[in-house]
């Protein structure tokens, strides 16, 4: 009993690393610019279609692909923000909602006509490490890893760097910011450049062991909602947090009940934090 | 008493708002209530009329203990409020603005009767040819004339008016002061808060002057004028004092 | 102005009236389905609206009160033999009552938290559904054939099916216009723009919001019920499609937020150009792209709807296009 608890909720945690990353991109243009992106799912997709294609086309190892994907993943989002986000960031949310699902949509329309919605994955693996009753597959070690590098490369942009303070300052106060002469529109651009440049990253790391179809980001999207609210929205590190939590119920919640209770439990916490404590979990206000 | 305030105090986080603020207002007067910037004067307002609820202190209305009902509440009981920064619902005509204040005020007039009663009111703040365009397109002046109007439609015992001359020039803040003494003697009873001192001195029956949260100081215009402590208070504020002296 | 206001409505009135008049003259089973399914998006529309356009709430999962009301009205249709009409009334009912519910709790959240909160509950409640075994869990209900003959057969009972949906999309509409030309509306009007002078104003705001929820869960309710009837059965994956509380903000858009016109214009447009996108051999692979770029130039450059557009362009029309 104790074995097998603990086993799942290793699995669940080194997923929920993972899904922390994926929930980090959504939650920093939260934080950053008030809007939900919608687009976030298909990002996560594209991500996970990306490093497929180096895999198998070029022949790359996924996590050099994943680290491609990732860098591909910053012009993207300026691409994103340029085109869809940038008309309408002061106007109600319903535009901003509305003109990331029109981006979804694209997304999605051009990678099922180009993809079709088969699943595939990456034919590859890592063996397996095995810690007394604890067996664990190589490749979500190796993404969980991955992950917690990749929120510590953002946790040292954002603190320790000139274009990470900016977007800090403005993520604090768009309109002081300006005044003092940070180009708002630039850091807005590179926020979503880089919320988009994580999600892809983390859509690379989950293909690497999980099968996937075009489709797959919109799962993963509605987790990052249910992360991002128990972590607070709009805090990056927070977005960890509640990926853990969300991964340690996903490992936990099916040895006690049958596994498809797992969303109603997620999605009902969901809304119960979203009424109790809308600041998240950590949050202090 | 229309309005007794009793030992109202409001703290956001550390910061103390307002502090053990007492006061009464008699029906039918106007009460001026001025302060320096940050004074606290918009919080009274706000823990007054039910936006906020007090730390500490009681809010009676004719009689009935208010305090911390929501504004809705206090609304229907017959206090109206014209804001500072003026809120005008700009998908709306001026008139349909207007309505919602007839409509959810102290009558709680039905929709006829409520297009009759505001257009009445923008009569009386002279808005009256303005009234089938939408309240986006007026200007500050106007727009205050229609918070005026919204909240005179609402009929109600006790106006607080905010700051509703600042952002005006000489001319326009000279004929809202013959539209407010008009709708004194009407018999509202009114409490303002005003920055332009000139204006307020001459049309106040009282004045309370609020510093850091505290009561400084009430009395007639004159009083005040000449109460030291008042005029420490502005002193942190050269031009408040030069304006303060001239009268 | 108030033969324009009476134009106003009678306009969209009268174009379902007729509509609906010629598909039964016609009598055709091609021109019922899609009619039906015209008429459906129109009602779901014109409900949403109610809570969008005229209070300003964006839910993004308002499909759920079509999957939970059409749901429930299923399970006394197909368990318990209940005829189609009381079904699909306690269908609304249903969804009503738990909108008053939800709307107590969730509409204390403002902007994105409620659009969030809404899509954390439709999945809550797929979810629910999958796991609920009196309504058939992940495989849903079916209809006994026998549940057909009261009508006269399959054929007879998807006609009845479309009369109740007819009569409902004209209730809807009827609402949606009474709810704007009332105190009522004018008080939810006054939330839409700012919430909290509208409630210095001495409107009743979480009162109002609730009462404004719950009556744009009644008809989803009911259209479920008829819904699931004329498919024949319910599940999980059909009763609470995002995409389609997506669609259903996107036909409100499209037509213009808060007027009476606007959500029929929109939903008459959104479900032709899908059908057209769909059957243009150049568009069918692309069809969901092309439906998003369209929807997001509408987005950028015409954020009014087309019934807003007009509005702002033709002063006279103001009165007529409510």
């Amino acid at each position: 009993m104790w074995e097998q608890l603990a086993a799942s909720l290793t699995d669940g945690l080194l997923l929920g690393f993972v899904y922390g990353l994926a929930a980090m991109g959504l939650t920093l243009i939260w934080g950053v610019m008030s809007v939900i992106n919608l687009a976030h799912g298909p990002v996560i997709a594209l991500g996970m279609f990306g490093t497929y294609l180096c895999f198998t086309h070029l022949g790359l190892n996924p996590y050099l692909a994943v680290v491609l994907v990732a860098v591909l993943g910053l012009p993207l989002g300026f691409f994103i923000y340029g085109v869809a986000v940038h008309r309408v960031i002061n106007a109600p949310h319903l535009s901003s909602l509305l003109a990331t699902f029109a981006v979804n949509m694209i997304i999605i329309g051009v990678g099922t006509a180009v993809f079709s919605t088969s699943p595939q994955n990456i034919d590859f693996s890592m063996g397996t490490l095995e810690a007394g009753p604890l067996t664990v597959p190589g490749t979500r070690l190796v993404a969980a890893f991955g992950a917690v590098l990749f929120t510590a490369g953002l946790y040292l942009f954002l603190y320790f760097s000139r274009p990470g303070k900016a977007i800090r300052a403005v993520a604090n106060n768009r309109r002081a910011a300006e005044l003092m002469g940070i180009p708002s529109s630039l850091v807005l651009a590179l926020s979503f450049g880089l919320g988009t440049m994580i999600a892809a990253a983390a859509g690379g790391l989950i293909a690497t062991f999980f099968p996937f179809t075009i489709l797959s980001g919109g799962t993963y999207e509605l987790k990052s909602f249910v992360i991002c609210v128990l972590g607070g929205l709009g805090h990056p590190l927070g977005a960890l947090l509640g990926g853990l939590i969300l991964g340690g119920l996903e490992g936990l919640v099916p040895t006690f009940m049958p596994v498809s209770w797992v969303p109603v439990v997620e999605f009902g916490l969901f809304v119960l934090v979203l009424l109790v404590k809308p600041s998240g979990l950590m949050g202090a206000k | 008493m229309i309005l007794q305030v009793q030992n109202v105090t409001k703290r956001f986080g550390g910061l103390q708002a307002l502090s053990d603020v007492t006061f009464d207002l008699p029906e039918g007067q106007i009460l001026g209530l001025i302060g320096p910037n940050g004074a606290g004067k918009t919080t009274l307002f706000n823990v007054i009329n039910g936006v906020y609820a007090p730390n500490a202190g009681r809010v009676i209305f004719r009689g009935e203990d208010i305090t911390g009902k929501p504004s809705y509440e206090v609304s229907r009981r017959g206090m109206a409020r014209a804001h500072q920064v003026v809120r005008p619902l700009h998908e709306l005509t001026v008139r349909e603005n207007v309505m919602v204040g007839a409509c959810f005020g102290r009558e709680g007039l039905h929709l006829a009767a409520a297009a009759r009663k505001a257009d009445a009111a923008l009569a009386q703040v002279g808005l009256a040819d303005r009234a089938d365009q939408p309240s986006g397109n007026l200007n500050v002046a106007q727009k205050k004339r229609l918070e005026l109007a919204r909240a005179l439609a609402a009929h109600p015992y006790l106006l607080l008016l905010d700051e509703v001359l600042a952002g005006l020039n000489p001319s326009e803040i000279a004929s809202m002061m013959e539209t407010i003494r008009a709708i004194r003697d009407e018999g509202f009873t009114i409490l303002m808060i005003e920055h332009v001192m000139q204006a307020v001195m001459s049309i106040s029956d009282r004045i309370l002057v609020l510093d850091y949260g505290v009561l400084i100081a009430s009395g007639s215009p004159e009083e005040v004028v000449n109460n030291p402590q008042v005029i420490e208070a502005y002193l942190g504020d050269p031009e408040m004092t030069a304006r303060l002296m001239a009268e | 102005m108030q033969a324009w206001r009476r134009l106003g409505f009678w306009l969209p009135v009268a174009v379902m009236f007729v509509w609906g008049l010629l598909v039964l003259v016609m009598h055709h089973d091609t021109v019922r389905e899609t009619a039906f399914t015209l008429f459906m998006f129109i009602a779901l529309a014109s409900s949403l609206n109610i809570l969008l356009g005229y209070t300003g709430y964006v839910s993004f999962g308002h499909i759920v009160f079509f999957g939970l009301g059409g749901y429930f009205g299923f399970y006394l249709l197909s368990q318990h033999n209940w005829p189609l009409l009381p079904s699909a009334l306690a269908g609304g009912v249903i969804s009503a009552l738990i909108a008053g519910l939800l709307g107590m709790a969730i509409l204390r959240l403002r902007g994105a938290y409620f659009a969030l909160a809404t899509i954390g509950i439709n999945e809550a409640a797929r979810a629910f559904a999958d796991n609920f075994s009196p309504f058939g869990g992940a495989t849903g209900m079916f209809i006994q054939f026998s549940a057909y003959e009261p009508y006269g057969g399959p054929g007879p009972a998807l006609w009845a099916s479309f009369i109740y949906l007819w009569i409902i999309t004209l209730a809807v509409i009827l609402v949606s216009y009474l709810v704007k030309h009332s105190r009522f509306g004018l008080g939810l009007l006054a939330i839409r723009e700012d919430e909290d002078a509208a409630m210095v104003m001495g409107v009743k705001a979480p009162r109002a919001k609730t009462i404004a929820f719950m009556l744009s869960a009644v008809g989803p309710g009911m259209i479920g019920t008829l819904y699931f009837f004329k498919n024949g059965n319910v599940e999980p994956g059909d009763a609470f499609q995002l995409h389609m509380s997506i669609e259903m903000l996107v036909m409100v858009m499209l037509g213009g937020m808060g007027t009476v016109l606007g959500p029929l214009l929109g939903a008459v447009t959104y479900v032709g150009l899908r059908g057209y996108l769909l059957t243009t051999p150049i568009f069918q692979n692309l069809h969901l792209a092309v439906a998003g770029l369209i929807l997001l130039l509408i987005i950028l450059f015409v954020p009014a709807g087309a019934v807003g557009w007009v509005r702002s362009r033709v002063p006279w029309l103001r009165r007529a296009l409510e």
